[in-house]
């Protein structure tokens, strides 16, 4: 793992010296990451900027936009607003874990056929809410996936085509587990 | 953010100690608003007390008949709740209706009372704000103030409480309980929550270091008539701009018992017990409806851009009350806001 010093990692000009960074241990798309990090590091710049997993986007790091989501135990969170520190022995799990170029997962072969995006920013956000929104299992008709998914923005407004995307894999999953 | 340090704790107990050892801690539950406001420099902790490995997860029946919360429970376990949505489904409309599917696996129920108002110039530090820095003045009043209260503000401050989850709180009369260096207490619902007077910076009654562990609900849930109406900008993932919490106790079409809360509108949760007896013993009319709506706007007082909230809240309140009687909400999985 890449092992980053104290002083790049406090990257806040003007501020005193910060205290040590410290180990933190993060099981990320099933494997093991050991990142020397400080405290204040979200788990959103934790992904990103330490264990280099840039499929996960910041957009407006304030939880208004949903572009950071990822899914912790299985469930959708905003990792801007949650500290890696608060995530140790948690299973976390982005938008690289959900699929490859060679293998793509049922979401992102649903959003290329229904044009679900312009500019693709909020896309992995956009498809691990849908992937939380599936394991819930609680949103079924047109209504109930919009309310579902309206923590996530599309600045491009692509609803239209992110709605049909993740109806059209509701509706298969509903279909298998019927079989 | 500024630099903090960090601690996990395991105990209730040693998370009290850790933060009152520390000069400038806080408790972090699922960290949803604390973190927002470390960015934007309003929430400044030199030492955080990490909550999320004590054991208040739970939601269990209480010996009186009630059901209690555990402070930790997030808002969405809180909403599926099995017994939540059968005994209290006014508050899984309430859950529902705030915040989106994200926040609300992550919120917990403690960290649900003690978010801090949305009141822009309260997060924009290059402006006054007596909320934020006591004395400095209030840049709601005299600017733009659409958001803000009609009920219960101050010459200090005008900002409201922003949370849904507690207005169903306040209507369902619960009681927060809470741990300190000094030991447990419980604190009626009523109680928790301020008004501004000339101490705005004080959102709560909470004394230095108190922890909340959990929220006990009473056996009366008003699980057959009630309605949530929240009234936004946008229909999902907005804060409320009026929000009314009605629950009714019935005997035929005569009002035998009765709840009316509001948020959007106040720095609490507004429950008003003067308008909920004009509504006792009543018969369950547009007419009674009316009265009881009036007593509640009889007080308020618009600051400009706000204006509009007096007669939307009268009008919301009304239709609440009628939802309510008509019985024609009801708990769901999805908070559609398809009201009649």
């Amino acid at each position: 793992m890449i092992q980053q010093s104290t002083t790049s990692a406090a990257g806040a000009g003007g501020v005193a010296a910060p205290p040590p960074t410290g180990t933190v241990r993060l099981t990320i798309n099933g494997q093991q990451h050991t990142l020397q990090i400080a405290p204040w590091t979200t788990l959103l710049d934790a992904l990103r900027e330490y264990a280099h997993l840039t499929g996960t986007k910041k957009g407006c790091d304030h939880g208004q936009c949903g572009a950071c989501t990822v899914l912790v135990n299985g469930k959708r969170i905003n990792s801007c607003l949650s500290l890696a520190v608060m995530h140790e022995d948690h299973d976390i799990t982005t938008i690289e874990g959900l699929g490859s170029q060679e293998n793509l997962h049922p979401l992102q072969q649903a959003f290329i056929d229904h044009d679900a995006f312009q500019c693709g920013y909020c896309t992995p956000g956009q498809i691990c809410s849908a992937q939380g929104l599936i394991n819930e299992g609680r949103a079924h008709t047109e209504e109930e996936i919009k309310e579902h998914m309206s923590g996530n923005l599309c600045r491009c407004g692509a609803y239209a085509g992110i709605l049909n995307a993740v109806k059209e894999v509701v509706d298969s999953k509903s279909s298998e587990s019927r079989r | 953010m500024n630099p903090f340090t960090y601690t996990s704790a395991t105990a209730v107990e040693d998370a009290v100690r850790d933060n009152a050892s520390h000069e400038g801690a806080a408790y972090i539950g699922g960290g949803t608003n604390i973190l927002d406001l470390m960015k934007e420099n309003v929430a400044r902790p030199t030492h955080l007390v990490g909550l999320n490995k004590l054991p208040l997860t739970a939601i269990e029946s209480t010996p009186e008949g009630g059901l209690r919360l555990g402070a930790l429970a997030t808002n969405a376990d809180t909403a599926w709740n099995e017994e939540v949505k059968r005994r209290y489904p006014l508050l899984n409309q309430a859950i529902l209706a705030g915040a989106s599917p994200q926040l609300r696996n992550m919120a917990t129920n403690g960290g649900n009372l003690l978010q801090r108002t949305r009141c822009y110039y309260f997060y924009d530090t290059a402006t006054p704000c007596n909320k934020r820095e006591p004395g400095s003045g209030c840049g709601a009043i005299g600017g733009f103030n659409r958001i803000h209260a009609i009920l219960g503000a101050s010459e200090q401050c005008i900002a409201t409480h922003p949370s849904d989850m507690c207005i169903a709180l306040a209507a369902l009369a619960a009681t927060v309980r809470v741990s300190g260096p000094d030991g447990e207490r419980t604190i009626p619902f009523e109680d928790f929550h301020r008004l501004p007077g000339n101490t705005p910076e004080r959102d709560n009654n909470l004394e230095a270091g108190e922890l909340i562990t959990g929220l006990d609900l009473p056996a009366k849930g008003f699980e057959k008539n009630f309605s949530y109406l929240k009234l936004r900008d946008r229909n999902s993932y907005a804060f409320a701009l009026v929000s009314v919490a009605a629950a009714l106790e019935l005997d035929g079409d005569t009002i035998t018992d009765a709840r009316l809360a509001l948020g959007g509108v106040a720095h609490k949760p507004w429950r008003d017990q003067e308008a909920e007896n004009l509504l006792k013993g009543q018969p369950a009319t547009p007419e009674t409806f009316a009265r009881a709506a009036a007593k509640v706007v009889e007080s308020a007082q618009g600051y400009g851009s706000n204006n509009f909230k007096i007669e939307l809240a009268r009008r919301a309140i009304v239709r609440a009350l009628k939802q309510a009687a008509e019985g024609s909400q009801h708990a769901s999985d999805v908070f559609l806001n398809s009201n009649p």
